[in-house]
């Protein structure tokens, strides 16, 4: 359900503390985020794919990954340069491109790119249940760090559970058309996996009060912040101001 | 000191909202330090109700569940009961709540306000018991259905119970891990409730027998379980 290709490695980036990659890549996308000038998140795309590099990533499941998430910007690029007001530059058949709108465009590419380089080199080289501890040491409210721990290990149940239900249908002779037929076993077989989980909630629930659980959750790892994590996080805060300064300055 | 029962039922009763009868119409029931008894009984009975009602998780409507002499009542008393009392679910997914194994075990030794280190202590411990040492850094959905019943087994046996509930532990166990149960079972000092249609098991790990009839607990000689016995090519495979 959940692969992780990019955990398993021996860089720096993969040994690191995650407390100190979660941290930084928090940091580092609030500021990309807002960044009003291309300058800034250009620098942070070359730093990000520098680390892609430096954490030795697989190709593949990589480009993969980044195509994913560029389909949705292609999107951005079919309507933004022909619908922001502004000064004409070209012109497609019966559409105007405006400069700002290709600007803007480009602003998103950019920044899209960049923060999923960070995120692909600082947190997918963790796996989920280190991220959820870091998170819970980083005080991230518990709720949320449950809600990011269940998910992690129950998609896999629910996910078993739809499999089965659809396999169910298939050695029924239920081949998917678009008829009526279809929809409202696919509609039934989909409710069948939510009750599913609702009662799973519920057997979760009550094996959380079987081992005496009331309400706070202690976590076995203790993380270390050794010599590397410093330096690493030093460079993180430098380049964080420096991304900073160029969007003050706005170059 | 050791006659308290750890756990007992008093003219317990309880229904489901819209049945007609009750589940359990007025049931006692007593399990003492050591004890080993083995409950059976056709789908439907009331037996999985009957530990979910021993363990608080569903609420009486007459009459009281003890733990070691004194009627739990409150949520606060069922936590108390819950320390002593471990109870393994007929479902290990529905038990296992961590991506990994070691987090998994040690999450009811940490609820029991240990540090980290001794939890993770106790963690290996119970993990070593059932026979899973080297399964710490495992990720928990990746585990094969007996491993993941034995991972849940570990779970409850880390907060070191008096006594321990088991809802049909045999059920989709292969041989092998369902014979490591019975092991397992002999070397430990708790007392035990089996629930269980699987009438060789439960005959392995009880001395006493009851059945349910009409929300009352029956008890059984020990020798009727025996009349089926007879000779079988595959004397390994329950049945």
């Amino acid at each position: 359900m959940i692969e992780e290709p990019f955990a398993s490695g021996t860089s720096f980036l993969h040994r690191a503390d995650p407390r100190a990659k979660l941290a930084t890549a928090a940091v580092l996308s609030c500021i990309l985020s807002v960044s009003p000038s291309p300058a800034a998140p250009a620098l942070a795309l070359f730093v990000g794919a520098a680390c892609l590099c430096w954490a030795g990533l697989p190709g593949r499941a990589l480009w993969r990954r980044l195509a994913t998430v560029n389909a949705f910007v292609a999107f951005l690029w079919v309507f933004l340069p022909f619908s922001t007001p502004g000064e004409a530059t070209a012109i497609i058949g019966p559409v105007t491109a405006t400069r700002q709108g290709i600007a803007l465009a480009v602003l998103i590419t950019l920044k899209t790119n960049a923060i999923m380089c960070l995120f692909l080199a600082l947190i997918a080289t963790s796996d989920a249940a280190s991220l959820g501890q870091a998170m819970h040491r980083l005080r991230v409210p518990p709720k949320l760090v449950f809600l990011f721990l269940f998910t992690y290990r129950f998609i896999h149940v629910i996910g078993d559970e739809q499999r089965r239900l659809f396999t169910a249908a298939k050695l029924r002779g239920f081949t998917p058309r678009t008829t009526r037929h279809t929809y409202r076993t696919l509609a039934s077989l989909l409710a069948m996996v939510l009750v599913g989980a609702m009662r799973r909630a519920e057997m979760t629930r009550q094996a959380m009060l079987l081992r005496c659980f009331h309400g706070s959750f202690g976590t076995l790892r203790s993380f270390r912040l050794g010599r590397g994590e410093y330096a690493f996080l030093t460079a993180a805060a430098l380049f964080a101001l420096c991304l900073s300064a160029l969007e003050v300055l706005h170059v | 000191m050791s006659d308290i029962p750890i756990l007992a039922l008093r003219q317990v009763r309880y229904a489901y909202a819209l049945a007609e009868r009750p589940v359990l119409n007025g049931m006692d029931f007593s399990l003492a330090p050591g004890e080993r008894v083995g409950l059976f009984g056709p789908n439907g009975c009331g037996k999985t109700t009957l530990l979910s009602v021993m363990m608080g998780l569903l609420p009486v409507i007459g009459g009281d569940v003890l733990y070691m002499g004194k009627p739990a009542r409150t949520e606060a008393d069922f936590f108390e009961l819950r320390r002593g009392v471990g109870f393994l679910l007929q479902n290990a997914d529905d038990q296992i709540l961590f991506p990994t194994v070691l987090d998994d075990v040690a999450f009811g030794p940490l609820n029991l306000g240990l540090a980290p280190a001794e939890a993770a202590r106790e963690a290996r411990e119970a993990l070593a018991f059932v026979g899973l040492e080297s399964f710490e850094d495992r990720l928990t959905h990746r585990l094969s259905g007996g491993e993941k019943k034995l991972v849940t087994l570990a779970g409850v046996l880390a907060m070191h119970p008096k006594a321990l509930l088991l809802d049909e532990p045999t059920a989709s166990l292969d041989p092998d891990t369902r014979h490591r149960l019975v092991h397992i079972l002999e070397h430990l000092d708790a007392a035990v409730l089996t629930v269980s249609h699987d009438w060789d098991f439960l005959n392995l790990v009880s001395s006493d027998f009851y059945t349910i009839e009409d929300g009352l607990l029956v008890k059984e000689a020990a020798s009727e379980l025996h009349w089926h016995a007879h000779a079988h090519p595959h004397p390994e495979q329950p049945h």
